[in-house]
């Protein structure tokens, strides 16, 4: 397996947010502050490489016809370890994020690998995929947070800089609290997929025309 | 007369106020994926509801009879998606052996709801806000129903949408992202009502 072909695939062509569409509820509705984009995105990672690696594992094992609820259950434990976890060290996060740190569990992504990567791989390849596909995530999560974050409160990093404030970037009256609800969460996905699909379609034509010179 | 006024307002702001879908954000994903047609959209929304209504009740038994008693409330995530799956699977077998009808129009859709982070969301948001058996099913299957509204509306929306001569980049998702918050944002007008 190539680990670079791997993470540009996660970060870019097959990035799991603006191409495979997958796990949109957590996408839209968490990201309005930079600590629980980097907080949601880290939990999904951490969660995507350990179901990965299990899964991976125990592929020769699960009979085909029950595999998707063995995998739930896999995944499912590893939620509920994150989740206490985040309660124990991180209520602050735990609190913000509430009820989507147990719905990562029918987060479409972790399941989409599962099935799509992980039970066909080894266990290595598999932990891979599951840290590139975590990054792509983390990544658009975070871009999706600066965004909103910025034209919704007129902050930058709050919970996190500034002693839980954050920086502030725009004059307080300023910002438009549109953004930071839900209406401003499917505006920004929509630019930011718009604007992936317009970088990687530059992307294509550039590597066409250095393909043709070469020849 | 007070537990029907919160059986009413739960109702209410099920629906509209706090929509499961354009507020809460959950079941993004069908919501995405079957609203093309008004026909599948309406279909996927009266699996939803009934779904969703049968896992509050059952969850909130399994809450109450099993895990509280036991003090087993850490494994709630598991034992909820391991009951939500199993309903979803005895629904299925049950509409094909006896309601054949009903199988061919909701069919397709069943197993798709496992993953819908309504049906989990609700047993979880349930147990929060720590509603009795009848204010469960009551907001599940409101917010089912609010589902139903949310896709139905924005499958009518999105046949026009899909017409649209939109620039390149915009074209597919983009452009039905855009529009769905333009529909959330009608739906923030409803923000602020109060019945009871």
């Amino acid at each position: 397996m190539n680990f670079k072909k791997q993470f540009e695939e996660g970060l870019l062509t097959k990035n799991p947010v603006t191409v495979q569409l997958l796990g949109m509820c957590s996408v839209l509705a968490i990201t309005t502050s930079l600590f629980n984009g980097l907080g949601m995105g880290l939990s999904v990672t951490i969660i995507l490489i350990c179901s990965n690696v299990l899964i991976s594992a125990l592929r020769k094992v699960i009979p085909s016809q029950i595999r998707i609820a063995a995998y739930i259950v896999i995944i499912a434990g590893f939620v509920t370890i994150v989740d206490l976890l985040l309660k124990a060290y991180l209520p602050d996060l735990s609190e913000s994020l509430g009820v989507f740190i147990p719905l990562i569990v029918v987060n479409c992504i972790i399941l989409g690998r599962a099935e799509g990567f992980a039970s066909k791989n080894g266990v290595l390849a598999s932990a891979v995929d599951g840290l590139c596909q975590g990054i792509g995530y983390t990544v658009a999560l975070v871009i999706m947070c600066v965004i909103r974050e910025l034209l919704g409160s007129g902050t930058f990093g709050g919970g996190l800089l500034n002693g839980g404030e954050g920086i502030r970037l725009l004059p307080a009256q300023f910002p438009a609290m549109m953004m930071v609800m839900p209406v401003g969460g499917f505006l920004t996905l929509g630019f930011v997929i718009a604007g992936s699909q317009w970088l990687m379609a530059r992307l294509d034509r550039k590597n066409r025309k250095n393909r043709k010179g070469g020849r | 007369m007070d537990y029907i006024n919160s059986l009413l307002g739960i109702l209410l702001s099920a629906v509209l106020t706090e929509n499961f879908i354009l507020v809460k954000f959950y079941g993004i994903c069908p919501f995405m994926g079957v609203s093309k047609k008004i026909d599948t959209a309406l279909g996927m929304g009266m699996a939803v509801t009934f779904v969703m209504a049968l896992a509050s009740a059952a969850t909130w038994a399994v809450n109450a009879f099993l895990l509280v008693p036991f003090g087993l409330t850490y494994m709630q995530t598991v034992a909820f998606i391991l009951v939500i799956a199993s309903i979803v699977q005895v629904v299925e077998m049950f509409l094909k052996k006896s309601v054949p009808a009903l199988y061919q129009a909701l069919g397709i859709f069943l197993p798709l709801i496992t993953t819908n982070c309504a049906v989990l969301g609700v047993a979880l948001v349930n147990v929060q806000k720590g509603y009795d058996f009848l204010q469960s099913v009551v907001n599940g299957a409101a917010g089912g129903l609010g589902f139903t509204l949310a896709i139905v509306l924005f499958a009518s929306l999105r046949q026009r949408v899909d017409k649209a001569d939109v620039p390149k980049c915009f074209q597919g998702f983009p452009i039905t992202l855009i529009a769905a918050g333009l529909l959330a944002l009608a739906f923030m007008g409803f923000s602020g009502l109060k019945v009871f």
